[in-house]
C-alpha cells in the first residue's frame, strides 16, 4: 500500500512540476486551450473535413496557401501578444496591485516581446512575401514550393513549442533577447529558457530558408522582360529584407546553440565563470537583433510604396532612390548593432563610431519620405483603408525616427537607456512602422487572397480607433521616461508622480485592443456579407498580380506575361483604354506544377520533437525525432515524383470558371 | 513586336522544364552556402574572442599535437581532389567511376571523421572537456560543428550512391552530385581555416 500511495505522490510530483499551477490565469487558459482543442477536432469530424484539412492545407505547397496560414497564424500570435500587453498594462496602472507578481511579470513582458516580434511580425511578413511575390514576378510559384511549406511548418511548430512554455513547464523570463548570466542555468535554472531557445531556433531555421527561396524565386523565376528595373517595389523591399535574413540568421542560430551548450553540456561561452564572456552574447545577439528589426521594416516600406502609388494613381516618385535607399539600409544595418548598449562599457570610439552609423542610416529613411510625399503630390489620392494606414504612418515614423536619432546620441543614450523613453521608440516604430504597414497590406491584398475586400466602414474605425489608441498609449510613455521610469518593473511608488502617464497610457494600450476587436468584427462581417470581387483589380492597381483573377488559380497565370514596362499592368490599362490592341498572348500549354507533400508536416513534428525533448533533457524523446527528422530527409531525397503538369482543358475551364476567355 | 513577343516566349520554353529546374537549385544552393559561411564565421569569431580565456587550464599549446592534424588535413584535401574526380568521370558519363570515386571520397571523410573523433575522446579522456574553459568551449563546437557537417556529407553522398545505382546518370542525379561536390569541397575550404586558426597559431 505504501509503494502505491507514493507512486501516486511521485505522479502528482511530477504533474505540478510539468503543469504551470497556481496561478488562476493559467487555469483558465488551461480551460480555454481544452475547449478549444475539443471545438476543432468535434467540427472537423462533424463536418468530415480531416481529409479537406490534410489534402488543401496541411500538405499544400501553394505559395497562396502557405501565405494564407502565415496570416491567420500571425494574427492569433497578435492576439496572444496583445493579451499579454494589456495584462502588463493593467498591472502598471496600480502599483500597489498584485495582479501580476515580479516574476509572472517577468514572464508576461518576455514572452510578449518574443511573440510580438518572432511569431506575429515576422509570419506575418512572410505572409504577405507569399501572398505577393510570386504574382508581382508573373512567376507560376516560388523557387522551392516543398522548402516554402517546410519554412511555414517549422515557423508554425517552433511557436507552439514557445506558447506551450506558458502551461507545461513554467514560460521564459529573461527579456526578450535572454542576456546571459539571466538566461544561463544559475539565472534560470527552470525550462522556460529552453522552451525559448528551441521555439526561436526551430522556427528561426524556417525563416533563414524563407529567406533563401525568396532570393531565388525573385533573381530567378522573374517573367521574361521583367529587367530590374522593372521588378515591383514591394518585391524589391522583399529582396533587400531577405538580404538581411540570410546574412542575420545564421548569427542567430549560432548564438542560441552556444546558449543552449551552456545550459545543456555546461560550456562556458557566456558564463560567469570557467572563461566565458556574456558581453559575447549581447554583441552577437545584436548582430542578429539590429538587422531583424530592419528584416521586419523594409517589406512594410515595400507596401507603403505600392500603396502610396496605386492611390494617388500616379508612378512611384523616386523608384531609383527607393530601391537604393532599401538595399542601402540592408547593408548598413550591420554596422549599427552596438547603439543598443552604448552603456555597457565599449569605450568612447567604439560609442561613437555606431553613434554616427546609427545616425547615417536615418537618411536613406527620409528620402524615401520625401518620395512617397512627392509620389502623392498632385497625384488622384484615394482613402482606402490601406491609404488612410499609410498616411498614419509617415508622421509616426518621422517622430518615431527622430526619437531614435535622439537615442543614437550615445551620450544622451546614458539618459534615456532602459527607461520608457525607449519603449515608447520602438513601439512608435515597430508599431506605426511594421504593423501599421502589414495592416495595410493586409487590406490591399486582401481580394487577392480571397476574392472579396473587407469592410472599409468597419475597417475606418478600427484604423481610427487604433491610431488614437496608439498615441494615448505610447507619448505619455517619452514623458514618464524622460521622468525616470525604468522598464521592467512592475510596480513603482506613488511618490514618483508616474502614475498620472501609465494610467492614461493603459487606456490607450485597451483602445488599441478594442481597434483590434474591429479588425476581426470587420473581417467576421466581410466574410457573411461579402461582394465578390469579379474584376480581379477592384483598387485600378498597378502591377501584374493585379492582371489575374482573384483568388488566383492554382496555376497563377494561365499563360506567362511578357513584360514591357515597369508597372506593368498599368500601362496595359492604359494602352487599352487608348484604343491599342492588347498585349498578344501565347498560346495555352500544360503547365508544371510541384506536387503537395506530407513531409515538411511530418519533418516540422519531429523538430518540434527534439525540441520538446531537448527542453527537458529528456533524450528518449529527442533522439526518436532526430532519427525521424533524418527519415524524411532522406524520404524527400529519393522521391524522383515530384511534379505534375495540369492539362490545357483544365487550364481552359479553370480560366472561363473566373470569367476570362483564353 | 508580334514576333519579337513570340520569339521572347519561344526562349522562355524551357522555363518550366526540368533543366531550369535543376538550375534554380544549383543557385539556390550557393546561397545556403553563404549562409553557412556566415555560420562559420561566427563560430570562429566566438573562438577568437576566448581562444585565450583557458580559466587556469591548458591552452592550445599543451594540448593539440600537430602530427595528426596534418594527416587529418591531407586526407581531406585528398578526398577533395577524388570528388572532383568523381564529377570528371560523371562528366565523361562513366557511372562506375563516378560511384567509385564517390566510395573513395566518402572513405576518406570517414577516415578524416574517426580521427577527429579519437582526437576529442583523447582529450576528453585527459580531463580536457567543454566544461573545462571557454577556450575549450570554443574549440570542441568549432571542430565539432565542422565534424558534424563532414559526417553529414557522408550520409548525404551515400544516399546519393544508391539513387545514382537506381535511377544512372540523369539530369537530376547530376545535379546533385554537382551539388554535393562543391559542398565537399566548401567543407574542405572551411577545413583549412579550422587548421590555421585553430591548430597552426594555437601551437605557435
Ligand atoms: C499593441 C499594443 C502594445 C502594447 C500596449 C504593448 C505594451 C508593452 C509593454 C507594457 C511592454 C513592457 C515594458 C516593460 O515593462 O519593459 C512591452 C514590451 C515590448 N513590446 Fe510591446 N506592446 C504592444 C505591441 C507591440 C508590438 C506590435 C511589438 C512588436 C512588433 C512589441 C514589441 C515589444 C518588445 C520587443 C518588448 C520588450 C520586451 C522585453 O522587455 O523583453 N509590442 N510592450
Ligand atoms: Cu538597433
Amino acid at each position: 500500500m505504501r509503494g502505491e500511495a507514493s507512486v501516486i505522490d511521485q505522479i502528482k510530483d511530477f504533474a505540478s512540476w510539468f503543469f504551470v499551477s497556481g496561478d488562476p490565469l493559467i487555469y483558465g487558459a488551461d480551460v480555454a486551450i481544452a475547449l478549444t482543442t475539443a471545438a476543432i477536432i468535434f467540427v472537423l469530424s462533424y463536418f468530415g473535413k480531416w481529409g479537406w484539412l490534410w489534402r488543401e492545407w496541411l500538405t499544400t505547397v501553394d505559395h497562396k496557401r502557405v501565405g494564407i496560414m502565415y496570416i491567420i497564424a500571425a494574427l492569433l500570435m497578435l492576439f496572444r501578444g496583445g493579451v499579454d500587453a494589456l495584462m502588463m498594462r493593467t498591472q502598471l496602472v496600480f502599483p500597489d496591485m498584485k495582479f501580476l507578481s515580479p516574476e509572472h511579470y517577468n514572464e508576461v513582458f518576455t514572452t510578449h516581446g518574443v511573440i510580438m516580434i518572432l511569431f506575429m511580425a515576422m509570419p506575418l511578413m512572410f505572409g504577405l512575401f507569399n501572398i505577393a511575390v510570386p504574382l508581382q514576378l508573373g512567376a507560376r510559384d516560388v523557387a522551392f514550393p516543398f522548402l516554402n511549406s517546410l519554412s511555414f511548418w517549422l515557423f508554425f511548430f517552433g511557436a507552439m513549442l514557445f506558447n506551450m512554455s506558458f502551461v507545461i513547464g513554467g514560460s521564459p523570463n529573461g527579456g526578450w533577447l535572454s542576456y546571459p548570466p539571466l538566461s544561463e542555468l544559475t539565472g534560470s535554472p527552470g525550462v522556460g529558457e529552453d522552451f525559448y531557445i528551441w521555439g526561436i531556433q526551430v522556427s528561426g531555421i524556417g525563416s533563414l530558408m524563407t529567406g533563401i527561396n525568396f532570393i531565388v524565386t525573385i533573381v530567378k523565376m522573374r517573367a521574361p522582360g521583367m529587367t530590374w528595373s522593372r521588378v515591383p517595389i514591394f518585391t524589391w523591399s522583399v529582396l533587400s529584407s531577405c538580404i538581411a535574413i540570410i546574412v542575420a540568421f545564421p548569427v542567430l542560430t549560432v548564438t542560441l546553440a552556444l546558449l543552449f551548450l551552456d545550459r545543456f553540456l555546461g560550456a562556458h561561452f557566456f558564463t560567469m565563470d570557467g572563461g566565458g564572456n556574456a558581453m559575447m552574447y549581447v554583441n552577437l545577439i545584436w548582430m542578429w537583433g539590429h538587422p531583424e528589426v530592419y528584416i521586419v521594416v523594409l517589406p512594410a516600406f515595400g507596401i507603403y510604396s505600392e500603396v502610396v502609388a496605386t492611390f494617388s494613381k500616379k508612378r512611384l516618385f523616386g523608384y531609383g532612390s527607393m530601391v537604393f535607399a532599401m538595399l542601402s539600409i540592408s547593408i548598413m544595418a550591420y554596422f549599427t548593432w552596438l547603439h543598443h548598449f552604448f552603456t555597457m562599457g565599449s569605450g568612447a570610439n567604439v560609442n561613437i563610431f555606431f553613434a554616427i552609423s546609427t545616425m547615417i542610416i536615418a537618411i536613406p529613411t527620409g528620402v524615401k519620405i520625401f518620395n512617397w510625399l512627392f509620389t502623392m503630390f498632385r497625384g488622384r489620392i484615394s482613402f482606402t483603408t490601406p491609404m488612410m494606414w499609410t498616411l498614419a504612418f509617415i508622421p509616426c515614423f518621422v517622430v518615431g525616427g527622430m526619437t531614435g536619432v535622439m537615442l543614437s546620441v550615445a551620450p544622451a543614450d546614458f539618459q534615456f537607456h532602459n527607461s520608457y523613453f525607449l519603449i515608447a521608440h520602438f513601439h512608435q516604430v515597430l508599431i506605426g512602422g511594421v504593423a501599421f504597414g502589414y495592416f495595410a497590406g493586409l487590406y490591399y491584398w486582401w481580394p487577392k487572397m480571397f476574392g472579396f475586400k473587407l469592410n472599409e466602414t468597419i475597417g475606418k474605425w478600427a484604423f481610427w480607433i487604433w491610431n488614437i489608441g496608439f498615441y494615448v498609449c505610447f507619448m505619455p510613455q517619452y514623458v514618464v521616461g524622460l521622468d525616470g521610469m525604468t522598464r521592467r518593473i512592475n510596480s513603482y511608488g506613488w511618490d514618483t508622480g508616474w502614475w498620472a502617464m501609465n494610467f492614461t497610457s493603459t487606456i490607450g494600450g485597451f483602445l488599441m485592443g478594442i481597434g483590434f476587436l474591429f479588425q476581426v468584427w470587420q473581417i467576421a462581417h466581410s466574410i457573411k456579407f461579402m461582394e465578390k470581387d469579379t474584376t480581379g483589380d477592384p483598387w485600378g492597381a498597378r502591377t501584374l498580380e493585379w492582371s489575374i483573377p482573384s483568388p488566383a488559380p492554382l496555376y497563377n497565370f494561365a499563360t506567362t506575361p511578357l513584360v514591357t514596362d515597369r508597372d506593368d499592368w498599368w500601362e496595359e490599362k492604359e494602352r487599352i483604354a487608348a484604343g491599342k490592341m492588347p498585349k498578344e498572348k501565347p498560346k495555352l500549354e500544360p503547365i508544371h506544377m510541384p506536387k503537395n507533400s506530407p513531409i515538411p508536416f511530418i519533418q516540422s513534428i519531429c523538430w518540434f520533437t527534439v525540441g520538446f525533448g531537448l527542453v527537458f533533457h529528456w533524450l528518449w524523446i529527442a533522439i526518436p525525432g532526430f532519427v525521424g527528422i533524418a527519415l524524411t530527409l532522406l524520404a524527400h531525397s529519393f522521391n524522383y515524383d515530384t511534379d505534375y503538369y495540369i492539362p490545357v482543358d483544365e487550364i481552359r475551364q479553370t480560366e472561363a470558371k473566373a470569367g476570362r476567355g483564353v | 513586336m508580334a514576333h519579337a513577343n513570340n520569339h521572347a516566349f519561344a526562349h522562355e520554353g524551357g522555363h518550366d522544364g526540368h533543366h531550369d529546374l535543376e538550375e534554380l537549385r544549383k543557385f539556390g544552393f550557393w546561397i545556403f552556402l553563404i549562409t553557412d559561411l556566415i555560420l562559420f564565421s561566427t563560430l570562429f569569431a566566438t573562438y577568437l574572442v576566448l581562444h585565450e580565456n583557458t580559466a587556469g587550464g591548458p591552452d592550445a599549446k599543451e594540448i593539440f599535437e600537430l602530427p595528426g592534424v596534418i594527416v587529418e588535413t591531407f586526407i581531406l584535401l585528398t578526398s577533395s581532389f577524388t570528388s572532383g574526380l568523381a564529377v570528371l568521370a560523371m562528366n565523361a558519363g562513366s557511372q562506375k567511376g563516378l560511384v567509385g570515386w564517390l566510395i573513395v571520397t566518402i572513405l576518406l571523410g570517414a577516415s578524416f571523421v574517426g580521427m577527429e573523433v579519437t582526437e576529442f575522446l583523447k582529450l576528453i579522456h585527459e580531463g580536457h572537456t567543454i566544461h573545462s574553459s571557454a577556450f575549450l568551449s570554443g574549440f570542441f563546437t568549432l571542430v565539432g560543428t565542422h565534424g558534424l557537417h563532414v559526417s553529414l556529407g557522408i550520409c548525404w553522398i551515400t544516399a546519393l550512391i544508391v539513387q545514382l545505382s537506381r535511377h544512372g546518370i540523369t539530369e537530376v542525379t547530376q545535379r546533385k552530385v554537382h551539388i554535393t561536390s562543391v559542398y565537399w569541397h566548401f567543407l574542405d575550404a572551411v577545413w583549412i581555416f579550422v587548421f590555421t586558426i585553430v591548430y597552426l597559431m594555437g601551437v605557435m
